[in-house]
């Protein structure tokens, strides 16, 4: 009996009975990003789903790789872990596998995501663990001052690209769904922070790999990239849906550029993973029945001493040689 | 050759063989020989069965209550080509009749299914002098004229070499059995082996059951049948019998190899995830792991690669659960960043690294002492960690349970360094008692009082207590930054100067727990050697051999490399000279252009000389062997007599 107790039989005992609402429950210290910098909107967007969902801080990890968007769990007032350049995804795997128990959030750069951790991000969307993944995608290295990222467009000018990138950008969209097991794909923009915050809402729900691309500014580094997109309401391709994003009536009136979109509909959606002009905006993809690997994996054995002398002493038997009885 | 011809051919060879059955060799009339011990192998192409055969005749012989020492022989490739002499694929067994502690010098006796394998051992220097063959005598009548013209060049220089060979008519005896006697020979051997050594033939029907206990009752037959045939010739045909006395143990004893004990350690520490990536000669415990990890709650995740597996492992360790990542050299190396932020995050974490031969890819399938110091100065900066070495199988199930209590009780990164000798070799220890002092206590969630640091560093040990996700008031970001005693990013310099003291501190603290390491003979003398992880058997025993000659020798054996205990400086005083004996590089003060300026000593030798201000000398070889007794015994008497 005792081997078939969950461990969420233990957890019931440590339920907490506090209730968090307001967001400086969720803030700590004061951001250090570049005034007009896309990571202060996701931040805002992250901390107020927090206080909306009413997260337990203590149940919550943050965990990030390096690089300026990797600095967000220091602003979070819940667990984080900001970890190595390109490794937030297997650190966040081993956190979520050890205690399903916890919420966690991974935020990655473009660079710590599709290049130096690029073989990690695939891999994350096959392992489809329930964890949220914001790709904070300026197209720039920022906080090693003007690289070019694989996301940047080709002819950018930078300081390892002083006659512009050689190579036309990776697509973060197309490559994630390209991958076998993705579950939950969906592009935001920093400088529309309603549909931001609805699309981190919707990942945060989603039990599986939620992989969000969020296209963002880099006032430092790239202050004109996105100026085009940012006047043309146009050049944004709005995906809404009953399944996916409800456009409020004041943006539907901006951004007239609208795709009814079915998150379901997978050719639909790769069609839209390859448009880069327009930007696509909401869920491209959601298929919430591909499992999760912590579920295939996860034992809800209870280790109890007994459960492991009882294991080690089956094993054992295998290879004993016993003693002559007397 | 007419199909007639052949045909009476093979009935005349089947005469003969019935022949020789009612030659005068019959049992009872060949005297016993009694021998203290002796090596034998089994050598065939790769899928031929011959490790299976060997590993057998360990179980057996242990069963006996000999003490064994087993050693696998791995080519490098998969599937070498057939009859290659690279492509050797084996086990060496050392049986004696007292306790074995390693494979020991070369080999007495060997069962080949072709000699071109045997020529890879002989070329190698396996074989003593005069060693007795058993050969499959298949090929001299070999179809194809080449592989005849071969064998008998090769049969012919053996003779003239003075090897004892006798020719075994294995495959034309399987036959009679199975139809394809390519999986039947290792059995035939093994029965020829059993009445070679006047084991116990049930002991070797009891292994068959055991290993096809999972298949139908037909090729359990069939599999006694060849073992009977095996056994049955040998005592028909062979003119030398032999007997290594043997005491049964007392006690329950485990026969397992390094990289089992290893896994057993895991399981028996509590720890529950394993994270790994494909390496040899470290994989098999992984394997062996994914078996059985489950069946007591735990998981092996094979990540996506090396620096994966080991930011896995240190994910689920922060979250609150000490987790092992086992690899080799280069998956070792690979790991390093990720080591340098578990000891920047005072995150718990055991590391095996089941030594190959380096640099690079190296040997994969050989073993080398070469990570040493990779081991204790990897990862840059100042990243203080605790490395210790396992010397004999029982070690590697032990030192697990130590690394994972050592990495809580510190915070710390623990590495055991195993290497292939152990990895793959079998010794029998007595079987371990479970204790629950060896497993952590269930995770912690109770409530961080208001005001408590994250990194509460104490002053004298530098220890602080650890914050776990779930546990309310403890959150805390923490990084690979310099940080403070809140785990806020700190770049001041008391800041950064107060942290590398703390965490360097912890190894000062864990020292202080550390028993002095005991002297293998008398404690003063003309000189000690001093060795640490697999080498520890052929030391003890060379070492033994000549105290017995009356040399003032003694040897150390080191478990802890970083810190080491206190009292060795001690020990080395009462000696005139110390001397490390390693499997790995050094330079040669014999070659012309090494001299005391450019010489570069093992890896051992620079800690001791470092740390102790002694004059230590030291001597190596990275042959990808396992040091034998008689080289240790040879070099030391050489530096005796200077």
């Amino acid at each position: 009996m005792e081997e078939n107790m969950s461990l969420s039989a233990t957890e019931c005992l440590l339920q907490m009975s506090d209730e968090l609402h307001a967001l400086e429950d969720y803030q700590s210290g004061v951001p250090r990003w570049c005034t007009g910098c896309g990571d202060n909107a996701i931040l805002a967007a992250v901390q107020r789903l927090c206080r909306d969902e009413g997260l337990r801080p203590e149940k919550t990890v943050f965990i990030s790789g390096i690089g300026c968007s990797s600095r967000f769990p220091h602003y979070m007032k819940t667990y984080g872990f900001h970890g190595i350049h390109g490794r937030a995804l297997p650190i966040a795997e081993g956190v979520k596998m050890a205690r399903p128990d916890l919420t966690v959030f991974v935020n990655t750069g473009d660079g710590d995501c599709c290049s130096i951790g690029a073989g990690h991000w695939i891999h994350a969307i096959r392992y489809n663990m329930n964890i949220t993944v914001f790709l904070h995608d300026n197209q720039i290295y920022g906080l090693t001052k003007k690289q070019a990222s694989p996301t940047s467009p080709i002819g950018t000018k930078s300081n390892t690209t002083p006659r512009g990138s050689y190579l036309d950008a990776l697509n973060p969209l197309s490559v994630t769904l390209g991958v076998q097991n993705c579950s939950f794909l969906a592009q935001a923009v920093d400088w529309i922070p309603e549909v931001l915050f609805d699309i981190v809402k919707a990942a945060y729900h989603h039990k599986g790999l939620s992989f969000v691309r969020i296209v963002q500014r880099c006032p430092e580094w790239l202050p004109q990239s996105l100026e085009p997109w940012l006047h043309d309401p146009q050049r944004v391709l709005m995906l809404h849906h009953e399944n996916g994003i409800h456009l409020s009536a004041g943006l539907s009136k901006v951004y007239k550029n609208q795709m009814h979109h079915d998150p379901m509909n997978f050719k639909e959606a790769n069609d839209i993973a390859f448009t880069t002009d327009p930007i696509p905006v909401g869920i491209i993809y959601q298929n919430p029945e591909i499992p999760c690997y912590e579920d295939l994996r996860y034992s809800t054995l209870l280790r109890t001493p007994e459960v492991t002398r009882n294991g080690l002493n089956r094993e054992l038997d295998k290879f004993t040689v016993w003693p002559e009885e007397v | 050759m007419g199909k007639d011809d052949a045909m009476n051919k093979e009935a005349t060879d089947k005469n003969s063989t019935v022949a020789n059955s009612n030659t005068p060799l019959a049992n009872g009339k060949k005297g016993i020989i009694q021998l203290k011990e002796h090596i034998v192998e089994i050598i065939s192409d790769s899928g031929e069965g011959a490790q299976k055969c060997g590993q057998s005749l360990g179980s057996i012989a242990a069963q006996m209550g000999n003490g064994i020492w087993t050693t696998e022989i791995i080519p490098a490739e998969i599937r070498p080509p057939a009859r290659s002499i690279a492509g050797a694929s084996g086990n060496r067994i050392r049986i004696g009749s007292n306790r074995v502690t390693n494979g020991g010098n070369q080999t007495d006796l060997v069962v080949a299914f072709n000699e071109q394998v045997l020529l890879g051992r002989v070329r190698a220097r396996e074989l003593k002098e005069g060693c007795t063959i058993l050969l499959e005598s298949m090929w001299r009548n070999h179809p194809d004229s080449r592989i005849v013209s071969a064998y008998v060049e090769t049969y012919n220089r053996l003779i003239d070499a003075g090897f004892d060979v006798h020719e075994v008519p294995m495959e034309q005896v399987c036959k009679t059995i199975v139809s394809d006697a390519r999986k039947g020979k290792n059995m035939f051997a093994l029965g020829m082996l059993c009445g070679i050594y006047s084991f116990d033939l049930k002991l070797a029907r009891d292994q068959i059951a055991q290993t096809f206990g999972k298949k139908a009752q037909s090729i359990i037959d069939s599999n006694e049948k060849l073992l009977d045939a095996g056994h049955k010739w040998a005592e028909e045909n062979l003119e030398f019998k032999y007997k290594i006395p043997a005491v049964k143990a007392k006690e329950a004893q485990i026969v397992v190899n390094g990289n089992t004990a290893i896994a057993l350690g895991v399981l028996a520490s509590g720890m529950e995830i394993c994270a790994m990536y494909p390496i040899t000669p470290a994989t098999s415990a992984s394997h062996y792991l994914s078996d059985v990890f489950e069946k007591v709650g735990g998981i092996v995740h094979q990540a996506e690669d090396e620096i994966a597996a080991c930011a896995f492992a240190i994910g689920a360790s922060y979250a609150g659960k000490c987790a092992v990542t086992i690899t080799s050299g280069p998956g070792f190396s690979l790991k390093q960043e990720a080591l340098g932020l578990a000891v920047m995050g005072e995150i718990p974490l055991v590391v095996v690294n089941v030594q190959r031969g380096g640099p690079s890819t190296g040997q994969p399938t050989k073993t080398e002492q070469g990570d040493l110091m990779s081991a204790i100065f990897g990862s840059h900066g100042d990243a203080p960690k605790v490395v210790m070495a396992a010397s004999t199988i029982e070690d590697c199930f032990y030192s697990i349970i130590t690394a994972r209590k050592i990495a809580e009780t510190f915070n710390m990164v623990v590495i055991v360094l195993s290497d292939a000798t152990i990895a793959t070799s079998q010794q029998p220890f007595k079987r371990p008692e479970f204790s629950e002092s060896w497993i952590a206590p269930p995770v912690d969630q109770s409530a961080i009082v208001n005001g408590a640091k994250p990194y509460d560093w104490d002053e004298t040990t530098g220890l602080a207590r650890r914050f776990i996700p779930g546990q309310p008031g403890g959150m805390h970001t923490v990084t690979g930054l310099a940080h403070d005693s809140d785990s806020h990013v700190a770049y001041d310099a008391d800041t950064n100067q107060r942290s590398l003291h703390a965490r360097s501190l912890k190894l000062a603290a864990l020292q202080k727990t550390l028993k002095t390491p005991p002297v293998f003979g008398a404690d003063t003398g003309d000189l000690l050697i001093v060795g640490w992880g697999s080498t520890k058997g052929a030391i003890e025993e060379a070492v033994e051999e000549l105290q017995k000659e009356g040399k003032k020798v003694s040897s150390l054996h080191l478990q802890f490399l970083q810190p080491l205990p206190s009292g060795i400086k001690e020990i080395m005083q009462k000696f005139k000279k110390v001397m490390t004996i390693e499997n790995n590089w050094s330079d040669r003060i014999e070659d012309e252009i090494i001299d005391e300026a450019n010489r570069r000593y093992s890896s051992m030798a620079i800690l001791l000389r470092s740390r102790y201000l002694i004059d230590i000398d030291c001597w190596s070889e990275s042959r990808g062997q396992p040091i034998k007794p008689s080289t240790v015994y040879k070099v030391i008497s050489d530096r005796m007599k200077n």
